[in-house]
C-alpha cells in the first residue's frame, strides 16, 4: 500500500537533500507536534542543509538549535514525545550520535514495551550516514548495525530522492521510534520525480525490486540499500553484458525486514550478494545472508555471498575508496556466484 | 595573575564587550543547608501540612521495612530502601499539582506511592513480572529509572513540551548524589537552564553511590553550588527536614510554574539501610556514622516539632502507627498473590505494529506452550 500525500506540482525538490527538507517542512505545516531539534539546525538550516528555512518558516520553538550535546538532545525528545510532541532529531553526523546511545538503547527503543504500550516514542533521528564524500574521522560511520540490534527501533535508509522523501513522512507518521538513515553521498544525487506525479509515502518494512531481471543466461540478486543502491545498479547493468541477468533489491528498510520481497527474487534468481558499506563482521550482510539461506535453501545455487566494507575502522578520505565497496567488488561477487562450475574445492582452499 | 597579565605575555586590546552574563551571587547556595523544624521558622507552617507530612512520614517508613521483608521473603527480586530518606520522598511526592509530572529515580517508589501510585504497581519493576506496573500517565509518574540521571532529560523535555502548549505544568526530577557524575545530569540541567524549562532537580545525597562517599564522587563545595555554573538557582537543604524540603521544594515548583526557570535543589540525608539488600554497608561505613544520622531522623524531628505545637501527643504517633500498619497488611497480602502474567504479551508492546519476524516469533512461543499445556494435562490424566 501507498499513500499518495498531496498532489502538490510547483517545485519538485531536485537533490535527496531537498527532497528531505521538504518531507520536513510538510510534516511540520501538516501537524504542529512535529518538532525539529539538534544542533545548528536553526539559523544554519543544518550543515548539509536539510532544515533550511524551518526555523523561519515556523519559529525557533519548533525548529530549535540545541545545545551541543547528543544525549541531551535525544533526552530531552524523549520527554517531549512523552507529552504528545513528534520530535524529529538530527544527529550531526553519524559518529556523533554515539553519545546518545543510552538514551537511544536505554529509553527510546524500550519506553512503549516498559509501559506496556501506554507510552509510546514517535521519535525519528535522522542520522546522516556513510561514507564517500571525503569526510575526516567520525564523519562516514555505517552505524545501521547497531541500531539493528536493538529491538524497538525501525531502521530505514532511501536510496532515491522519491523515497528519501516518502520514508521521511512516513517515519514521522510512525507511532515507532526510527533511526533515518541518509546516506551522505546521496544527498545531492538528482530527482528521478517526474513533475506531476504526487509524492508517494511507501509503508516502513517493504522493499522494493529495482532494474528487474531482463532475461539473461545467469540470474541473481544484488540485495542492498542506501548508498549502495546506485552501486548494484551500476553493476548490473555492466554485469548484462556478460550475460548476467541481476535484479537489485533495495530493502529501504531494514526492520522490519521485509523477507517476502527479497525471497520472491532469491527464489527467482537463485543466487544472491548482500552489498553494504558497513564492515562485514558481523554486519547486516550475514543476518540477511542467513535469512535468505534459511528460507530459500532449496532454491540456492550458490552460498549467499556478502560485499561489504573491510573489518576496519573507517579509513581517512584518501583511502576510502579502497574500503567502499564498489562496481568491481560486486561484479567480482558475481563471478563467484558460478558456483558449480569454477568454485571447486581447489579453488575455495586457495 | 591571568595569562594575559604574565610577563612577556603579549598583550592585545581586551576582549571586545565580554562581561559575565549574571551576577552569580543570588544564584549561590548557603552554605548551611537550610532548616526549618527545631527553629522558629516551624511556627509558620501550617499544621495541616505538618500534621500530612508526618502520617506520610510514618506511613512510609513503614513501606520500606515492608518492602524490604519482602525481598527476604523472594517476593521482590530486590528493593532499594529509602529508610532515613523518607523526607525527602513524601515532600517530592505531595509538592506537586495533579497536572505536573514526577520522574523518579529506582529508590523512589515511596515518592510515586505519596503521589498516589497503588504500591502493588509501584513495585513491579522491582518484583519481577514488568518493567513497569502503571500507566505513566494516570498520575503524572515516568517509569521508575534504573540507569542513573537519563530520567532527567526526560524532565526537561516533558516540561519544554508543556510549556509550548502553554500547560503551565512543572516537571520534579529526582536524582542520587552518584547520579550526579553522569553526562546526563549535566545535559539535562544545561538544557533546562538554556530553554528555561519548568523543571526542579532534587539530588538526594544521601552520602553514598553504593558504596562510594561524596567526597570521591565530586570536588565541588557542593551538590547545589553547580547549578551557579549552568545559570540557575541552587538551594541546599536539610533532606531529613520534611518541612524544609518541602518549602524549598514547593518555591522551586512555584518559581518554575511563574516562568522562573528551572532550579536545583540538593537535600543532605542518609541512607540508613544498605543501598539495597544485596549490598553489604558495613565494607564502606562505620556503625557510628549510621548511629549518628540515627540520631538526626525525620520522623523524630517532625514529631518533636509537632509536639512543640501540641498537635500531636502519645495518642497521635499510636494512630499513625495503626494506620501504617494497616497499610503495610494490605501490601503484604497482595504482594504475597502470584501475578498472572501471559507470556504472549512479550511481543506485545514492541512496535505498535507487529513486524513479520515477530509475528513468527509469537507463533513459535504460542506453539511451545501449547505444547507444554498439553504435557501437563496428559499428566493430570
Ligand atoms: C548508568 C548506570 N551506571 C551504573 C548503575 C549501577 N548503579 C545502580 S545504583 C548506583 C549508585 C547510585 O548512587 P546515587 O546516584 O548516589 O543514588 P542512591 O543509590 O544513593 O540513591 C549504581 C552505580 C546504574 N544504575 N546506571
Amino acid at each position: 500500500m501507498t499513500t499518495a500525500v498531496g498532489a502538490d506540482t510547483a517545485r519538485k525538490p531536485a537533490t535527496m537533500a531537498q527532497a528531505l527538507g521538504r518531507a520536513l517542512r510538510d510534516a511540520m505545516a501538516a501537524d504542529p507536534s512535529v518538532h525539529v531539534l539538534g544542533e545548528d539546525v536553526g539559523t544554519l538550516g543544518g550543515v548539509f542543509r536539510v532544515t533550511d528555512g524551518l526555523a523561519e518558516e515556523f519559529g525557533e520553538d519548533r525548529c530549535t538549535d540545541t545545545p551541543l550535546a547528543e544525549a541531551g538532545i535525544l533526552g530531552t525528545a524523549v520527554g517531549m514525545a512523552m507529552y504528545g510532541l513528534r520530535p524529529v532529531v538530527e544527529m550531526q553526523f553519524d559518529a556523533f550520535a554515539y553519545p546518545s546511545f543510552e538514551q537511544l538503547v536505554s529509553h527510546v527503543a524500550r519506553m512503549r514495551n516498559r509501559t506496556r504500550g501506554a507510552m509510546p516514542m514517535p521519535i525519528t533521528v535522522r542520522v546522516p550516514y556513510g561514507g564517500g564524500i571525503g569526510g575526516v574521522e567520525h564523519h562516514s560511520d555505517s552505524s545501521e548495525i547497531y541500531y539493528m540490534a536493538t529491538p524497538g527501533l525501525h531502521v530505514v535508509a532511501p536510496a532515491t530522492v522519491a523515497d528519501a522523501y516518502g520514508l521521511l513522512r512516513a517515519a514521522i507518521a510512525s507511532d515507532d521510534p526510527v533511526i533515518f538513515l541518509e546516506p551522505k553521498r546521496l544527498y545531492w544525487s538528482k530527482a528521478d520525480w517526474s513533475a506531476d506525479a504526487p509524492e508517494r509515502v511507501p509503508p516502513i518494512g517493504r522493499a522494493v525490486v529495482r532494474g528487474p531481471g531482463t532475461g539473461g543466461r545467469r540470474a541473481a540478486t544484488l540485495i542492498s540499500y542506501g548508498p549502495s543502491v546506485p552501486v548494484c545498479l551500476e553493476a548490473a547493468e555492466a554485469a548484462r553484458g556478460e550475460g548476467w541477468d541481476l535484479e537489485v533489491v533495495d530493502l529501504r528498510s531494514l526492520v522490519p525486514f521485509d523477507d517476502e520481497t527479497v525471497c520472491a527474487s532469491v527464489r527467482r534468481t537463485g543466487r544472491a550478494v548482500v552489498v553494504h558499506e558497513a564492515a562485514g563482521f558481523g554486519g547486516p550482510g550475514g543476518e540477511i545472508a542467513a535469512r535468505v539461506t534459511e528460507r530459500c535453501f532449496h532454491h540456492l545455487e550458490a552460498p549467499v555471498l556478502r560485499v561489504a566494507g573491510f573489518d576496519i575502522p573507517y579509513p581517512p578520505p584518501m583511502l576510502e575508496r579502497h574500503h567502499l565497496p564498489g562496481v568491481d567488488r560486486v561484479l567480482d561477487a558475481v563471478a563467484r556466484l558460478q558456483w558449480e562450475s569454477e568454485w571447486t574445492e581447489g579453488s575455495a582452499a586457495r | 595573575m591571568t595569562v594575559l597579565e604574565q610577563p612577556g605575555a603579549y598583550r592585545p586590546t581586551p576582549p571586545p564587550g565580554w562581561q559575565p552574563r549574571v551576577d552569580a551571587a543570588p544564584l549561590l547556595p548557603d552554605t548551611e543547608p537550610y532548616r526549618v523544624l527545631g527553629t522558629a521558622a516551624a511556627a509558620d507552617v501550617s499544621p495541616d501540612l505538618l500534621t500530612r507530612l508526618h502520617r506520610e512520614l510514618v506511613r512510609g517508613r513503614r513501606y520500606n521495612a515492608q518492602a524490604t521483608a519482602l525481598t527476604r521473603q523472594g517476593r521482590l527480586a530486590v528493593y532499594p530502601s529509602s529508610t532515613g530518606q523518607e523526607a525527602c520522598q513524601v515532600a517530592a511526592g505531595l509538592v506537586l499539582e495533579d497536572r505536573d509530572w514526577l520522574f523518579p529515580s529506582y529508590r523512589d517508589t515511596l515518592a510515586a506511592v505519596v503521589r498516589g501510585l497503588d504500591p502493588v504497581d509501584a513495585l513491579t519493576l522491582l518484583r519481577g513480572d514488568w518493567h513497569s506496573g502503571y500507566d505513566p500517565h494516570a498520575h503524572r509518574v515516568a517509569p521508575l529509572c534504573t540507569p542513573l540521571a537519563t530520567q532527567l532529560p526526560h524532565a526537561v523535555g516533558l516540561a519544554h513540551a508543556a510549556r509550548l502548549k502553554g500547560d503551565d505544568v512543572v516537571a520534579l526530577a529526582l536524582v542520587g548524589d552518584g547520579g550526579t557524575s553522569e553526562g546526563d545530569f549535566h545535559e539535562a540541567l544545561n538544557f533546562a537552564a538554556v530553554w528555561h524549562a519548568p523543571v526542579v532537580f532534587l539530588v538526594q545525597n544521601n552520602g553514598f553511590a553504593i558504596s562510594v562517599p561524596l567526597a570521591k564522587q565530586t570536588a565541588a563545595p557542593s551538590l547545589a553550588h553547580k547549578a551557579v555554573g549552568y545559570g540557575m538557582p541552587g538551594r541546599l537543604v536539610d533532606g531529613n527536614d520534611a518541612a524544609a524540603v518541602h518549602q524549598v521544594l514547593a518555591e522551586a515548583v512555584h518559581r518554575a510554574r511563574g516562568g522562573g526557570g528551572p532550579t536545583l535543589v540538593e537535600a543532605v540525608t542518609y541512607r540508613i539501610d544498605a543501598h539495597t539488600n544485596a549490598d553489604d554497608a558495613t565494607r564502606y561505613r562505620p556503625d557510628s556514622e549510621v548511629e549518628a544520622w540515627r540520631a538526626h531522623d525525620p520522623i523524630t524531628l517532625l514529631e518533636d516539632a509537632l509536639r512543640d505545637r501540641s498537635l500531636l501527643d502519645d495518642e497521635g504517633v499510636r494512630a499513625a502507627r495503626e494506620s501504617a500498619e494497616r497499610f503495610a497488611a494490605d501490601l503484604r497480602t497482595r504482594m504475597h498473590q502470584d501475578p498472572v502474567l501471559d507470556p504472549m504479551e512479550l511481543f506485545e508492546h514492541v512496535y505498535a505494529v507487529r513486524t513479520g519476524q515477530l509475528r513468527e516469533q509469537a507463533a513459535q512461543l504460542r506453539a511451545e506452550l501449547d505444547a507444554e499445556a498439553g504435557e501437563a494435562g496428559k499428566g493430570e490424566r
